[in-house]
């Protein structure tokens, strides 16, 4: 079973390259990445990054806290700028969020095997992103204690949410989103968490992961189940995904903001989501796959592959920003000419510049087969994405609101010390979930990776 | 030492490759034994159709919970629209269709996948704590790397030593009887 590794990777042996390092077996693939939470001890390295990252969370929480004692006054927000950081965090981390669930389902639905050992913590990161994306609405309702008003209950005023408002839609299509990941989720870690249970040594551990398996045993008849609604998920996560930042970007588009409303915005949205979270899935799976030396599971086809998705949805990307411009100008419509002047010259010109140079430019670099392959470079892109991707949703939101139809209207925005607090400690939160995910639950799926074994070894016979 | 004869549910035999493992399947289901179940770390291909497994409820589940969200969904949002909070705003109409579209389509989408969850674990009877399999204490390697099979004692054709003999035939390792308790 176990072939040579090609001496050097080139195009001409890429079809060769494996999405499984040779040589695994059923055993191999459970021993490795089980050992990662059972039975390696934590490295130095995880308490640092945990503490830093543990801080970070901290910061978010005097942030939130001392929103809540003072309200929102102390962003930077005014009227007429009232959408700021919050929407923009907002959009961004949901659209971060979007990777996991298409590489989860849409590659699942397309069969394409070299989804299997990046799903687990695409999907991790989706649910982390959903979490921090979900703190930005709720907080900038200004009343935070009454955000239950967005959910339809039978109160005692005989009062309802306005189902035609985008930002009802909204509170549907996020929680649904977020709860459907969490079960598709943990529904494909329903036998690894089996696997935890059975192979835990301390007692504590294989209590909480045998509660957590639920007394999965690997039946055959459950097995069938299982696959009968792990491919219906896949199938209902599919849309859902394309629809999550399409409800998102009619939060935008429904109004008549200038810049806002346009029709191109529902793919435009997506596609920007899915740019945006293959750049977070490589900036994760990068120092992941290095720290816990799992170059065999998360290949360079792996990363190639990414590389090439990301390309392609800038490529959309691109498409988008050409076409807003294009139809703004031969709309003649004043307002819409006028957004685009400023944009170009604008007080915010300077980030527009930026998100054309981080979203189109660098990523052009990722034709270069090298470039793909050259792991510093490719984690320093998707750096850069991730930083166009937030100037896209922050040239959007203030653009707009700073410069519509009448001058007396216009204002200017400035974010705050809070402002950058609440979202930096975003990013702990973030970063926090995700070494606790590596730490606690198999990062890659076992059982899928056993299936895989089973799959290359039949071809090779 | 007094032998405690507790009361045995089935027989268990280990196998080292998928393969074997269909390959056991099929010849148990040739010699009539209804009543057992296969055991594996991750989903074989062809062990259902060996098993002779149909088609199962989960995906009609699926679609009734998708009905019940999309079609529930889009009546609660005409009841509140329409009939019990009526906004007139600007003399639109109150049945305002196009609007109520990303909400019932959120909630279909809601309602089958809960459905499909739930609608698995429970026809699965999930979670259930203990199962008499646990019993057998290599049976913690079919969540690893082995394949197994267990005739329960319930199979009109059941016989302890006959059905262990019949097991080992079909190149199982480790058969041991599966007790209750």
């Amino acid at each position: 079973m176990s072939v040579g590794q090609p001496p050097s990777d080139s195009p001409e042996i890429r079809q060769l390259t494996p999405v499984l390092g040779p040589g695994h077996t059923f055993r191999s693939v459970t021993d490795k990445i089980s050992a990662i939470v059972l039975t390696r001890p934590t490295s130095l390295g995880w308490f640092i990054g945990f503490a830093i990252s543990f801080s970070l969370t901290g910061l978010l929480t005097v942030a939130i806290g001392w929103l809540f004692t003072k309200g929102v006054g102390i962003w930077g927000i005014n009227i007429p700028i009232g959408w700021g950081f919050a929407i923009v965090n907002f959009v961004w981390w949901i659209g971060i969020g979007h990777a996991g669930t298409l590489i989860s389902a849409i590659l699942f639905l397309l069969n394409q095997k070299w989804r299997t050992s990046i799903n687990r913590f695409a999907e991790a990161m989706t649910l982390f992103a959903v979490a921090c994306a979900g703190i930005f609405p709720l907080i900038h309702t200004g009343r935070p204690w009454m955000a239950y008003y967005m959910f339809p209950y039978p109160s005692t005023m005989g009062i309802w949410p306005q189902f035609r408002s985008p930002l009802i839609w909204d509170v549907f299509a996020v929680s649904t989103y977020g709860t459907v990941s969490l079960m598709f989720w943990f529904v494909g870690l329903l036998p690894d968490l089996a696997t935890l249970r059975d192979r835990a040594i301390q007692k504590p551990a294989k209590i909480i992961y045998g509660m957590l398996a639920m007394g999965w045993r690997g039946s055959a008849r459950h097995w069938h189940r299982y696959q009968s609604a792990y491919l219906l998920l896949a199938g209902l996560a599919t849309p859902l995904v394309l629809s999550v930042h399409s409800v998102i970007s009619l939060d935008f588009s429904v109004s008549i903001v200038p810049g806002w409303h346009t029709t191109i915005f529902p793919p435009y949205f997506v596609a920007g989501a899915i740019y945006s979270g293959f750049a977070m899935v490589i900036s994760i799976a990068i120092p992941l796959r290095k720290a816990y030396g799992l170059e065999d599971y998360i290949t360079m086809r792996h990363l190639d592959n990414m590389a090439k998705v990301m390309l392609a949805t800038g490529l959309i990307v691109a498409y988008g920003y050409f076409f807003e411009f294009f139809l703004s100008i031969y709309s003649g419509n004043k307002f819409d000419v006028f957004l685009v002047q400023q944009r170009l010259h604008g007080p915010y010109a300077p980030f527009y510049y930026s998100l054309i140079i981080c979203n189109i430019l660098t990523p052009q670099l990722l034709w270069s087969y090298k470039m793909r392959h050259n792991v510093v470079v490719l984690f320093i892109m998707s750096i850069i994405v991730n930083t166009g991707m937030w100037l896209e949703r922050f040239v959007i939101v203030v653009i707009s609101l700073t410069r519509d139809f009448d001058p007396s209207a216009w204002g200017r925005y400035q974010p705050t010390f809070w402002d950058w607090a609440t979202f930096i400690g975003t990013i702990g939160m973030f970063v926090m979930l995700i070494f606790l995910f590596v730490r606690v639950l198999p990062a890659i799926s076992i059982a899928e990776m056993r299936e895989l074994v089973a799959e290359t070894s039949e071809e090779k016979e | 030492m007094i032998q405690h004869r507790s009361h045995i549910y089935g027989v268990m035999g280990e196998f080292e490759t998928p393969e074997k493992l269909i390959h056991a399947v099929q010849k148990l289901r040739e010699a009539g034994y209804r009543r057992f179940d296969a055991y594996s770390p991750f989903p074989l291909e062809g062990l259902s159709q060996a098993m002779g497994l149909k088609r199962n409820l989960v995906p009609l589940i699926t679609l009734i919970g998708g009905l019940t969200g999309g079609i529930g969904g889009f009546g609660f949002q005409y009841w509140v629209a329409a009939i019990t909070y009526p906004m007139n705003i600007g003399g639109r109409p109150l049945n305002s269709w196009p609007a109520f579209i990303p909400v019932t389509f959120e909630l279909t989408i809601l309602g089958a996948s809960l459905a499909a969850v739930f609608g698995m674990l429970a026809l699965n009877r999930l979670p259930q704590p203990h199962h008499p399999v646990f019993n057998v204490p290599r049976f913690s390697h079919a969540s690893a790397d082995r394949f197994f099979i267990c005739i329960e004692a319930r199979d009109p054709k059941f016989h302890l030593l006959d059905t262990a003999r019949f097991l080992q035939g079909l190149q199982a390792h480790h058969v041991s009887e599966v007790n209750d308790d």
